[in-house]
């Protein structure tokens, strides 16, 4: 057993200080908002165009404007993303104008689950979402690059059946 | 395994022997009773145009004339009438025939389903194998079990049977074995608790028990059914039988839901019906019937009587609603077993659950405004694998205390936390009726009041041995309970409004159910440290528990 559990064992960045998602995660963050209102925008101007509809036109205007905002803020909440492997738990944090911080302990980990869009897919990202028995814990790290997500999810795996406690 | 001197028996049943067994013999009937009542209620209620045809000439011959020009007309019609076509064309044998084949078709399958229904009970798991043509095979690992719940209903109960649900963590994930002998479901139940406690041998005091169960426990043996009697004594004692048996289910009828020598009385809780009446008639059904009432007023003054009309369902939901939540908090009680927490309650209808010790996740006590003068409190709980469903059987078993005083209140959570009432002292005192730093409570600061102008007093904060205290509300007061060790995870959150007031709040994830463990204002520094000491101490406590193993020790 030993021999087997050097070279894995021992995880390599355990209680490092906070760790930072991919910057090139603000790309999909942006390619989601420009397609999101880039919909109800149009629908707007052709609401407005061939309806006629006055109102319209203020609408797609103001999802404009909140798409433009979003997008601008969208490096710093981008930023704000941070997670942290401390020695028994994960501490995941983002946002900047809703804070929130959740520990997970390892040995809480019902599974982890790597799931990955089209555009994080083309950039080379993956999200690791972690699932305990609680469905309030919703924890997500989002833009981690695919290789370190695979690495990341292996040794909180084995993490968590080191850790192993009850439900 | 050792060998009592009753002989292999490690249980006090004999059937969690880990070999096949099957189910009480009426079980088909009493699971498909409900369907098979439904089905004749819609074919009559199909046939009640024919019904008033046969009847009103016999009640009422005047009006005879009448209805056979409004049905006479179907005589000959086959959609609209099936029988008038039968009896028309002559067809009424071949019609009793297709009746009688149903029938025995329905028996038959009955039969069958009977025969493939069997269990088994081993040191792993509960495993139930069913299905005539599509076989499922369930199981139940035993130290996954998050509670036992034995059921009888009224119907069930005439019958002498009892259904047994052993529900484990995950949704949807119940194992039942519906039905069995009454007697032999409560003896299954102590015998799975006793195995997945991992006190591995029976007690050797508890053998000699056993003879009298097994004696109860009525065909369900092996894959040698004992419903066929011995030849030599059938006539002789078929009378006997016959009257023993009846005595034997008006004993069980009249019998106190809890058995008094299950449990210690002194750990025991019970609910006087008049609190139960008093505490229905002033909760939330009471503010319903007032704005009925105004309604009703109203109608009466401005002469619409349609309104009146309109209001009928209304009432009688109220009343059905009330009179259920009576008749279930009727004969309850809840105590301390060997086997964990056991909570019985029903009046016709009975069923009890038992909990092994450590699946609790969270104890929450709330009082309504109407209750405070009296005192009154109820306990809800949180337990993993009973899902936030609208099934209000399930929404029944979270609910532990249905209404009780403070005092009742202590001795629930010392069944449900051991040690937690004692750790907490004079701060659960607190955390029920006190405000501000009270019993050691950290209070949110003066200017949490911006955001809950009244509940600000009372909001408050405590962690101690492993318990984490949640105190709030003015209205409803609540306290939550969650013990750390069983803690899932924990978040600090705080938008624009809180962080300008440097303010958070703090939740603790546990397992799905109707508590939510969140404190909605807390100091920023606080909640940090808080945070802090949550996340440590709910790993260490976790690394700790032993709970889910609770027999080991002295087993």
């Amino acid at each position: 057993m030993p021999e087997l559990s050097e070279p894995q064992g021992a995880p390599t960045h355990v209680d490092a200080d906070w760790r930072r998602v991919s910057p090139k995660y603000i790309v999909v963050e942006v390619v989601g908002s420009i397609i999101g209102s880039g919909i109800v925008i149009a629908a707007m101007l052709v609401a407005y165009f061939l309806g006629a509809q006055q109102w319209a036109l203020w609408v797609a205007i103001a999802v404009a404007v909140i798409a433009v905002v979003t997008i601008a803020l969208e490096p710093r909440r981008v930023r704000s993303i941070a997670y942290r492997l401390r020695d028994d738990d994960l501490v995941f944090r983002r946002g900047i104008m809703f804070q929130r911080q959740v520990a997970v302990p390892y040995g809480r980990m019902q599974l982890v689950d790597i799931t990955r869009g089209p555009v994080a897919r083309a950039l080379g990202l993956a999200d690791l979402k972690f699932v305990t028995a609680a469905a309030a814990t919703a924890v997500t790290v989002p833009g981690l690059p695919a290789e370190e997500a695979d690495r990341l999810r292996d040794e909180l795996v084995a993490l968590a059946e080191t850790r192993r406690a009850g439900l | 395994m050792t060998v009592g001197p009753s002989g292999t028996t490690r249980t006090t049943t004999g059937v969690a022997d880990g070999q096949w067994h099957r189910l009480h013999p009426a079980s088909p009937l009493l699971r498909g009773g409900l369907a098979l009542i439904a089905i004749l209620g819609f074919v009559i209620a199909n046939l009640r145009e024919r019904l008033v045809e046969v009847f009103i000439p016999v009640f009422a011959p005047d009006l005879g004339g009448e209805f056979d020009e409004r049905f006479g007309r179907w005589q000959g019609d086959w959609a609209g009438d099936p029988i008038g076509g039968i009896v028309t064309n002559g067809l009424v044998g071949w019609a009793l025939a297709g009746v009688a084949v149903v029938i025995l078709g329905i028996i038959f399958g009955f039969w069958l389903s009977w025969r493939m229904h069997t269990f088994r009970i081993t040191d792993e798991a509960v495993e139930v194998r069913s299905g005539i043509v599509f076989r499922s095979h369930r199981s139940a690992r035993l130290d996954r079990i998050q509670g036992i719940n034995v059921a009888r209903p009224l119907f069930a109960r005439l019958f002498g049977a009892a259904k047994l649900d052993v529900s484990v963590a995950g949704q949807s994930g119940n194992v039942q074995l519906s039905y069995l002998a009454s007697a032999l479901a409560d003896g299954l139940r102590a015998d799975i608790l006793r195995l997945a406690s991992g006190a591995r041998a029976a007690k050797a005091g508890a053998a000699p028990a056993g003879e009298s169960a097994t004696a109860l426990g009525e065909p369900v043996q092996g894959e040698t059914d004992a419903s066929s009697p011995t030849p030599q004594h059938q006539s002789a004692a078929a009378a006997g039988r016959v009257s023993e048996l009846v005595n034997r289910r008006v004993g069980e009828f009249l019998a106190p839901e809890l058995d008094p020598d299950l449990a210690p009385p002194e750990s025991v809780v019970h609910i006087p019906l008049g609190r139960v009446i008093g505490s229905t008639a002033l909760g939330g059904a009471v503010i319903w019937l007032i704005v009925l009432a105004a309604v009703l007023a109203v109608g009466v003054a401005t002469r619409t009587w349609w309104m009146l009309f309109s209001f009928i369902p209304a009432l009688i939901g109220l009343a059905s609603y009330s009179w259920s939540r009576i008749t279930q908090s009727l004969r309850y009680s809840i105590a301390g077993t060997p086997d964990g927490v056991r909570i019985g309650h029903g009046l016709l209808s009975t069923a009890n659950q038992t909990l092994p010790p450590g699946r609790v996740h969270a104890v929450e006590a709330t009082q309504w405004v109407l209750w405070r003068p009296f005192g009154w409190w109820s306990v809800r709980i949180n337990i993993a694998g009973h899902s936030l469903s609208a099934n209000r059987e399930s929404v029944q078993r979270t609910i532990v205390l249905p209404v009780g005083t403070a005092d009742d209140v202590r001795r629930v959570l010392e069944l449900l936390l051991p040690g937690a009432a004692p750790a907490l002292g004079e701060a659960l005192d607190a955390g029920l009726g006190g405000r501000g730093a009270d019993g050691g409570f950290e209070p949110a600061p003066r200017r949490a009041a911006w955001l809950h102008p009244f509940a600000w007093r009372r909001i408050g904060w405590l962690e101690r041995d492993g318990i984490a205290a949640i105190r709030r509300g003015v209205l409803v007061r609540g306290l939550v309970l969650v013990p750390l060790a069983r803690l899932q995870s924990v978040a600090v959150q705080r938008g624009p409004l809180r962080r300008m007031l440097r303010l958070s709040s703090l939740r603790l994830h546990t397992v799905t159910g109707p508590v939510t463990a969140t404190l909605p204002v807390i100091d920023e520094a606080s909640a940090t440290a808080a945070f802090d000491a949550v996340a440590r101490e709910a790993v260490e406590r976790a690394a700790l528990d032993t709970s889910h193993h609770w027999g080991a020790a002295d087993g």
